[in-house]
């Protein structure tokens, strides 16, 4: 197969003594829904920062839709079509929820460097307002992002990377400080809008009945290391 | 039109009439005030993003012996011709001078822009020969259009023209406070992180707005050189710059315009302070600015629009920060 | 061969200097996060009580070898009660901001303090030579140079050792470095942050005054001494990396070595050379020759 959306091999990220990632290699294709399980300080988090340029890796290979990512930083391959979300919600948080989808679309559209058309036009307010509604956002639209509580802010961090229109997208935590009855409702919606896309996707998750839903093949990382890849029955099992 | 064109042409109208009414002096003092004001507009931008420049002065000097050293050595004094040379000096020393500094941030960047600032000090005290050294330069009456200025009105003419280019400036920071460009200067303040993962090199954002500031300290700069007609190296000292960051704080980045209120406030209590206690304006300066940290981050701008909301909602200016749609 | 020995020599006296007035700043700046601009002013203010306390010393029938005395005392006398002042006064306030506000506030706090400095001690220079002219001289080849080159040099050594031992084999020292390494972590530990920040604070103004007042007997003391230190030492901390010891002596070697050689080869260029040899440093490593940043998690 040669559709690869990743292809690691040997990837190793050292931290002073620590090996965070410690000899990885696998693949991931087009349209996969991969979810990665394993404790607290296993490497997730490391892994999806290495994939999108936020670290260097201290060994190894990464091709990320085919192209080798050694050299590049996160707004090359966000600007090929990776996006991601954070396990605590990076926003701007003296803006408004309405104004954070904006400049996400403004970087989308490449339209961020100009001075001369206000950032708030009704083409761009018109596609914020839909993604609110997706995102049942809607009522906060001109609250402050401080303001918001946390489950709010981390729809909104994913809204942003979503906003994107991404080919491959990470999903770090999506549903943690979300509330239970929620964190479904979410997770529908989200995938629902990323399947229709065809965008691929990988998210760390801890909750097992939303890997079990939502993951077509599951990833368990232990100490750095993955210990388990292969259908979410088969992982979730041990 | 637009309430803010409406606003804008009434203030610049007012500015006009005060231009005529008011003693000659005054007169000079506001220009001057308003030329520093461009400079701070600069600071001002950077601000905006989490920055602070503690060695504007020196694209602001460099406007203005850009300006000197054409009038002098060329023989142009054509006002047309050596502004825009002023300009080109700032945006080309802010060039150069950003492309080392644009990977910084925070106290890194206010330092090593007042370390080369010093630096550029110390190069027009000592280089003599160029820059006359600690005699300064000077610039003798330019003309416009090829002919003298009116005789009896050279001021007020220069008046008028620092007036013209700091409507033009204030136009510009009015679009760009609600461009995606001014929206992005907050989110670099606020989250450099998520600006890279939206797909926006913010390095070269950071040397754009530096650049940008660059043009308005050479254009503040080199309306400084003609107005005053004589410039030294003092133009570059950091004590100076510090002054761009005070009229900056003061005003307050919630409204770039309110730079040239704050500027012109500035420039009067200086005025005052030294012909009263001439010895104390730095403790008078530091003494302000440690209360507005204090009492009012958000500067004049904070003070101004509190103060219109209590006294009527309507009259509150739209604040590109807090209320949304304003196209 | 001369040359050379008067570069290095002249290098390193002034390397002593800007090291006393970096050790405060760039301990400072470890444990608060706090870019001090008013350490020049400490320096300043250490200068004129220096040379003030010598002049009326070296007027009473003492001891004359007590200057010294003086000069130390003077510092700490500087260091305890402007630096309690300083940092409960206005520098507190400023802890939990974003880090420009508190660099404007201490840039604020310099001008206000630069002003007060003028109302105390005027504004006609100082001349207090007893210190200097009382060790006399040695020789060194065929230079002469004053035996005060040496205490200077000492007294900046035997500082930066003094705060080496006191951070590592004292339990304050233990708390300082717990705190610079996470403040949160040693607050849940029940550090007391207030009190560590006061003692630390305290400590860099007396090392700044240190500097001021053993400075003093060289120069005439003149009003503007605290600006050209602030942006000197500045580019000494920048070099060696912010918040890092060992840092500020190579930074301060490094600086004293280009001043003097400047000094004697180019005169017109010193501060511009200064500043150029910071600027490649930083062109080659960014965050100084000792970086202690870490990177951002996310
Ligand atoms: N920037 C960093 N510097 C040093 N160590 C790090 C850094 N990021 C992660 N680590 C370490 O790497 C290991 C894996 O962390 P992480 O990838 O965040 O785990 P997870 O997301 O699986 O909980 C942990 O031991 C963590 O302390
Ligand atoms: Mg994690």
């Amino acid at each position: 197969m040669g559709d690869h959306v990743l292809e690691v091999s040997n990837l190793t990220m050292q931290f002073y003594g620590i090996k965070a990632l410690d000899n990885i290699g696998m693949t991931i294709s087009a349209e996969e829904f991969v979810g990665i399980v394993g404790t607290n300080g296993s490497g997730k988090t490391t892994f999806v920062n290495v994939m999108t340029g936020y670290l260097t890796p201290s060994s190894g290979s990464v091709k990320v839709l085919g192209r080798e990512i050694g050299g590049l930083h996160p707004f090359h391959l966000t600007r090929m079509g990776v996006s991601r979300s954070f396990q605590i919600a990076q926003l701007f948080l003296e803006l408004t929820v309405e104004e954070n989808l904006l400049l996400s679309l403004a970087a989308r559209e490449n339209v961020y460097r100009k001075v001369r058309m206000p950032l708030k036009t009704k083409h761009y307010l018109k596609e914020a307002r839909e993604l609110m509604n997706l995102f049942k956002l809607e009522k906060r639209a001109n609250s402050k992002c401080l303001e918001l509580p946390g489950g709010d802010r981390k729809v909104l961090d994913i809204a942003m990377a979503f906003a994107l229109r991404p080919v491959l997208m990470f999903l770090d935590e999506p549903t943690s400080g979300v509330s239970t009855e929620e964190k479904f409702q979410i997770m529908e919606i989200l995938v629902e809008a990323l399947q229709e896309r065809g965008v691929t996707v990988v998210f760390i998750e801890h909750d097992m009945e939303i890997v079990q839903k939502f993951a077509h093949r599951v990833l368990d990382f232990d100490e750095g290391k993955i210990i388990a890849d292969g259908l979410p029955e088969e992982v979730l099992q041990n | 039109m637009r309430p803010f064109y409406t606003k804008f042409f009434l203030i610049l109208g007012l500015f006009v009439v005060i231009g005529i009414i008011v003693p000659a002096w005054m007169r000079y003092l506001l220009t001057i005030a308003l030329c520093k004001g461009i400079i701070a507009s600069g600071v001002m931008l950077l601000l905006k993003c989490g920055l602070v420049s503690f060695g504007h002065a020196l694209y602001s000097a460099a406007g203005a012996y850009a300006v000197a050293l054409t009038v002098k050595h060329l023989g142009v004094r054509e006002i047309l011709i050596i502004i825009p040379v002023g300009v080109a000096a700032g945006i080309l020393s802010a060039a150069v001078i950003g492309l080392i500094v644009s990977r910084y941030r925070e106290i890194f960047f206010a330092m090593i822009t007042m370390a080369f600032s010093m630096a550029f000090y110390g190069f027009l005290v000592k280089a003599y020969g160029l820059t006359g050294g600690t005699d300064g330069l000077r610039i003798p009456p330019p003309t416009l259009f090829g002919s003298a200025l009116p005789e009896g009105y050279e001021r007020f003419v220069l008046y008028i023209l620092t007036l013209i280019f700091v409507a033009l400036v204030a136009g510009i920071l009015h679009k760009t406070e609600r461009s995606p460009f001014g929206f992005l200067l907050q989110g670099i303040k606020g989250n450099e992180v998520r600006v890279s993962y939206l797909g926006i090199p913010v390095q070269r954002a950071v040397l754009r707005t530096f650049i940008i500031s660059g043009c308005f300290a050479g254009l503040g700069g080199g309306l400084l050189a003609v107005n005053s007609g004589h410039i030294d190296p003092h133009l570059s000292y950091w004590t100076v710059s510090g002054e761009f960051v005070f009229i900056s704080l003061l005003s307050g980045v919630g409204n770039l315009n309110f730079v040239f209120i704050g500027a012109i406030l500035v420039e009067f209590i200086r005025s005052y302070a030294f012909s009263y206690v001439p010895y104390l304006w730095q403790m008078i300066l530091g003494g302000i600015m440690l209360l507005i940290i204090i009492f009012s981050p958000g500067g004049l701008w904070q003070i101004y629009n509190s103060a219109a909301d209590r006294l009527k909602p309507s009259l509150k200016d739209s604040n590109p920060g807090v209320k949304h749609n304003d196209s | 061969m001369d040359g050379v020995l008067i570069i290095l020599m002249d290098g390193v006296f002034y390397a002593a200097y800007l090291y006393l007035v970096a050790l405060g700043l760039t301990l400072i700046f470890g444990v608060m996060k706090i870019l001090n601009i008013a350490h020049g002013s400490l320096y300043g203010f250490g200068a004129y009580t220096g040379a003030s306390l010598v002049l009326f010393y070296s007027r009473q029938e003492f001891w004359p070898w007590g200057v010294y005395l003086v000069l130390i005392g003077s510092a700490v006398l500087v260091g305890i009660i402007l630096g309690p002042i300083i940092e409960r006064g206005i520098i507190r306030r400023f802890y939990r901001e974003e880090v420009v506000v508190p660099l404007i506030a201490t840039y604020a706090l310099f001008l206000v303090l630069d002003d007060v400095m003028k109302l105390i001690f005027g504004t006609s220079p100082y001349f207090a030579y007893q210190p200097l002219n009382l060790a006399g001289n040695f020789s060194f080849g065929n230079i002469s140079y004053p035996v005060y080159y040496l205490i200077f040099i000492s007294v900046a050594v035997i500082s930066g050792f003094l705060l080496w031992a006191v951070m590592n084999m004292t339990k304050f020292g233990r708390f300082v470095v717990a705190v610079m390494h996470d403040p949160e972590i040693s607050n849940a530990m029940g550090i007391k942050l207030p009190r560590i920040y006061l003692a630390t604070f305290t400590i860099g103004a007396i090392f700044a005054a240190l500097g001021g007042a053993f400075t003093s007997p060289m120069t005439s003391v003149v009003p503007g001494l605290a600006v050209e230190v602030i942006v000197a030492s500045f580019a000494v901390v920048v070099i060696g990396g912010l918040g890092s010891y060992s840092g500020a002596a190579i930074g301060a070697l490094i600086v004293g070595i280009v001043r003097a050689t400047a000094v004697h080869h180019f005169p017109v260029m010193e501060l511009f050379m200064i500043y150029l040899v910071m600027a490649g440093i930083l062109i080659i490593k960014p965050q100084g020759l000792f970086p202690i940043e870490e990177e951002r998690r996310i």
